[in-house]
């Protein structure tokens, strides 16, 4: 609760309009004991005095009346009646609400049906229907727009109600022999009323608003009783010699409802827990570069055509840094497959994200290195210069293709897009070369299903698609990111074989990220090992898959089970990767490993090794030898 | 996708014959005598009790219902008695009135609320995102009564852009042009809170769908920015749009009562509080239902839009 109040302050809109609110109710509630005069005395010898006139502060209205006066009791007025609506509204609406939610079967059928239909209504012919038959005035106009609002709290506290009915404590009252009404009045409303409230807030501007206008139509308050919306309506009239007295009440409307409008929005985004922690913020169309460091200078690769050096990416969360990635470097080869293997969360698809900034931003931030595609940078290049690489030089699979393939477009259609976003071919052109390309990923019926939805394919057939539109170019490199995880074993096998035969008929080099030490055997010719945003084991994979160095590695290794032989243990490996955003000196696997000793906390371990193998470690399994092994 | 469209409209009639029931029910609560209230008070008991008579105001509650619907259904929505003339007639007449001041909004709300929902969502944050929120705000609190004057005051009194009120004008108008000219300020006017919420809803819309992975996967093609917002996104974005603006229309729609007031629109918001005010309870009656009931179909229509946008949904 202070939690709450003190978001709700620290969102300067919101007490801006609370306090506003506050000083009007204030003054309403105050209008019978201030000096005012009377605020239905006519005195037609004055009427439409300017403001700031003897004796009448805001002026005079048509009859003379002092408009001050009258504006502070209209507000009273206005006030009551929206927050009586309000009352009334929220109080039947949500009894109707939990008898349909708390019975359910066919009572809350019927009750639904009835509200729907009331909701079939634009609301004002409701409204305007009940006032025919009551009669003009404030109480009928009272009671028509509450039952307006009735329908949206009777849904709205239905849902909730519908959710708590079944709940195991309603169960176990109604198991101890409570009544109905005993359980709906002990058990029910008390977690119910939070949402009354909170829909109250919402709406009670709406009601004051509508009341207004039933005034202004002359359908509400009658004269001379007179609330906001009626004065506007009897000013109306002269409005175009005396603009006065109709912008003094309608100003006073305005005021009020942005307010409770402002107060509203601020107590809405106290509650939502996913504006808190400022997760609702849409990525940038690349990802921030801030690089106080000039980046590292180009190392001889022996001619890698995509070079990661020393890249570091963090995701900045209001005061918290997480170092996703610290310090990365790679490369990859035409025709060669690097596989990047790691747990969840040790910063291997972040780094694979970094190459072409699609790492989410807002958090994420790259702060040093350098990425080369043939020898340029591609970190803080140009956005137009990414986009041109982007699918076209440097193309990207992912994993969970329902979520990653865009559900309204056609799979034929989101392949024409890549090709066109490159190339000037007409469209039927690139229709042709999307079915080729689904044909070559080996998709049965390709013309047919170019036709299909995603939603329409399975799974295997979904990755396929993400294959094919990664190769809609002919790219240099594919960074694959878990392109398998999803699927089951056969089609994995599958999807790998196809990638494989991609690779060696064409010269693509692929990086290759997953969790996976089978998969990695099948495919890549070399491994880089990551734990908390570092690589810690780099090499062949045979010989990382024999003899590892790392002993990370290695416990690694020992989680995957092996078909058939059940000889030797599978080990999990204790603890959790550590939070990358306090990442103590040293080797960051050393609270879980159990070769640690003290050297391993102290000061930076360097990734040690030369040529095709290295390791960061200062015990490692196998001696590396510091000069070229392989 | 007719099958589809066919098994909406079926689902409508129910919809339908409640809104009759409801507006016949509240109209039934009328206190007093409708009679007495067309021959006024001088007139004798004998002359009431003939025209109850006549109106068939002496039959039983339910009788009356089926009455007046099996009449609604032939097309005979009864005669307005102050104006004298029958309630579709004027219905009709008004109705086409407030169509094209309603529409012209809709239309409104829809394309600047969309834009400026989907503005301030790709410049989150930024300066356009700030005045367009500032706006929004005032946009959604402001009564569309009291803008409609001020607008009178500013830009038909002291710029003399527009006319201040009306539909046509009064002698040798009712062209196009004429038309257009008297439509800027009802409309804009009509269209200011709904275009709000319509932005309001757009921008939280767009914000969620822009964190998809499908939105990276256009990035990752090498979609330009343009594309991936007003295409991939918006189109996703849409999903959860068009639903609402089934609501705004309602809410336009209402909307038009006052403003047609504040500029004199000849529409069937005004004929209604005019009715109102007179007790004209079968103009009332037809206004309500007939209104309704073309609420009802558009929201159809709406749902259609809907179902051709997302294939996801089985028609």
């Amino acid at each position: 609760m202070t939690q709450f109040l003190a978001l709700l302050l620290r969102n300067r809109l919101a007490a801006a309009g609370g306090i506003v609110l506050l000083v009007v109710v204030v003054l309403a509630v105050l209008t019978p004991v201030l000096p005012l005069a009377n605020p239905d005395a006519t005195d037609t010898a004055n009427r439409f005095q300017p403001a700031l006139s003897r004796a009448h502060l805001l002026g005079t209205d048509h009859l003379g009346r002092d408009l001050l006066s009258r504006l502070l009791w209209g507000t009273r007025l206005s006030l009551a009646v929206g927050f009586a609506a309000a009352i009334f509204a929220a109080t039947l609406g949500a009894a109707i609400g939990i008898i349909a939610g708390y019975f359910g079967g066919r009572t809350d059928n019927l009750i639904m049906r009835g509200v729907d239909m009331l909701m079939a209504f634009p609301y004002i012919l409701l409204a305007l229907a009940i006032v025919a038959a009551l009669g003009p005035g404030l109480g009928n106009a009272l009671i028509a727009v509450a039952a307006v609002n009735i329908p949206f709290f009777a849904r709205n506290i239905r849902g909730v109600t519908v959710g708590l009915a079944h709940k195991e404590f309603v169960d176990a009252a109604r198991l101890s022999g409570l009544g109905h009404g005993r359980i709906i009045l002990t058990e029910i409303l008390p977690n119910v009323v939070p949402v009354i409230v909170i829909a109250m807030s919402t709406t009670i501007g709406w009601m004051i608003l509508e009341t207004a206008g039933l005034s202004f139509l002359g359908l509400g308050s009658q004269p001379p009783q007179a609330d906001l919306g009626s004065m506007l309506g009897e000013a109306r009239s002269a409005l175009i010699t005396n603009p006065l007295t109709s912008i003094v009440p309608g100003a006073m409307i305005l005021v009020i409802v942005m307010g409770i409008n402002l107060l509203g929005d601020g107590v809405r985004d106290a509650l939502d827990p996913r504006l808190r922690s400022g997760a609702l913020t849409r990525p940038m169309p690349a990802t921030r570069v801030d690089r106080p460091t000039p980046p590292p200078a180009e190392t001889e690769e022996g001619g890698a055509v995509l070079a990661l050096s020393d890249l570091q990416t963090q995701f900045h969360v209001k005061k918290r840094v997480y170092k996703a990635v610290g310090g990365a470097s790679l490369a990859v080869r035409p025709g060669e497959c690097l596989g990047i293997i790691g747990e969840s969360g040790s910063g291997k698809s972040v780094t694979a994200l970094s190459v072409m900034g699609l790492v989410a931003s807002p958090p994420g931030v790259i702060t040093a290195g350098a990425a080369r595609y043939d020898g340029q940078d591609l970190i803080g290049a140009r956005y137009e210069t990414l986009r041109r690489l982007r699918g076209d030089r440097i193309a990207y699979i992912f994993q969970d293709p329902l979520a990653t393939l865009h559900p309204l477009y056609k799979v034929g259609d989101q392949l024409v897009e890549a090709i066109r976003c490159h190339r000037t071919v007409s469209k039927a052109e690139a229709w042709q070369r999307a079915i080729d390309l689904l044909k070559q990923v080996r998709i049965p019926n390709a013309e047919s299903r170019a036709s299909s939805f995603p939603h329409e394919m399975s799974g295997g057939m979904r990755q396929r698609v993400g294959i094919a539109m990664a190769m809609a170019n002919d790219p240099d490199v594919i960074i694959a990111d878990e392109p398998t995880t999803a699927l089951d074993v056969t089609v994995q096998a599958q999807i790998l074989s196809l990638l494989n035969d991609l690779r060696r008929e064409r010269g693509l080099a692929i990086v290759f990220i997953t969790h996976d030490f089978g998969v990695v055997g099948q495919l890549c010719d070399r491994i880089a090992v990551m734990y908390a945003g570092r690589i810690v084991e780099q090499g062949p994979t045979e010989a990382i898959l024999t003899t590892p160095a790392h002993p990370y590695t290695r416990r690694l290794i020992a989680c995957v089970p092996e078909l058939g032989e059940g000889r030797r243990k599978l080990e999990a490996i204790p603890g959790l990767p550590p939070a990358v955003d306090r990442l103590d000196p040293g080797c960051a696997f050393a609270p879980r490993c159990e070769k640690a000793r003290a050297a391993c906390l102290t000061g930076e371990i360097a990734l040690a090794g030369s040529g095709q193998r290295a390791v960061r470690c200062l015990f490692p399994e196998t001696e590396i030898p510091s000069e070229q092994s392989a | 996708m007719t099958g589809y469209i066919l098994k909406r409209l079926l689902s409508a009639i129910p919809v339908l014959l409640g809104i009759t029931v409801i507006v016949f029910l509240i109209m039934a609560l009328i206190p007093g005598d409708p009679a007495l209230a067309i021959l006024g008070s001088y007139a004798t008991p004998e002359n009431v009790a003939k025209l109850n008579r006549d109106l068939g105001l002496d039959a039983p509650l339910v009788a009356r219902y089926f009455i007046w619907l099996g009449n609604m259904l032939q097309g005979d929505f009864g005669q307005s008695f102050a104006l004298n003339r029958p309630v579709l007639d004027e219905v009709l007449e008004r109705f086409s009135a407030t169509l094209l001041l309603a529409g012209v909004s809709f239309v409104l709300c829809a394309v600047l609320g969309i834009a400026a929902g989907v503005i301030s969502a790709a410049r989150q944050y930024g300066m356009a995102d700030k005045a367009i929120t500032f706006v929004v705000l005032l946009g959604i609190s402001i009564p569309s009564f009291f803008l409609g004057m001020m607008m009178i005051l500013i830009f038909a009194v002291d710029l003399r852009w527009f006319p201040v009120s009306g539909m046509k004008m009064a002698y040798g108008g009712g062209g196009f042009v004429d038309v257009a000219r008297h439509l800027v300020m009802p409309a804009l006017a009509l269209s200011v809170v709904a275009t709000g919420v319509v932005a309001r809803l757009s921008r939280g819309a767009m914000l969620e769908v822009l964190r998809q992975d499908y939105i990276r996967t256009a990035r990752a093609k090498g979609v330009g920015e343009g594309r991936v917002i007003w295409g991939h996104a918006l189109r996703s974005a849409m999903v959860s749009i068009i639903p609402v603006l089934g609501i705004q229309a309602g809410f336009v729609l209402s909307g038009a009562v006052y403003i047609e007031m504040v500029f004199q629109w000849p529409g069937v918001g005004r004929m209604l509080v005019d009715a109102i005010l007179k007790r004209d309870i079968l103009l009332v009656q037809g206004g309500v239902v007939f209104v309704a009931a073309c609420y009802v179909l558009f929201n159809i229509a709406v749902d259609v839009a809907q179902s051709l946008l997302d294939p996801r949904i089985k028609t």
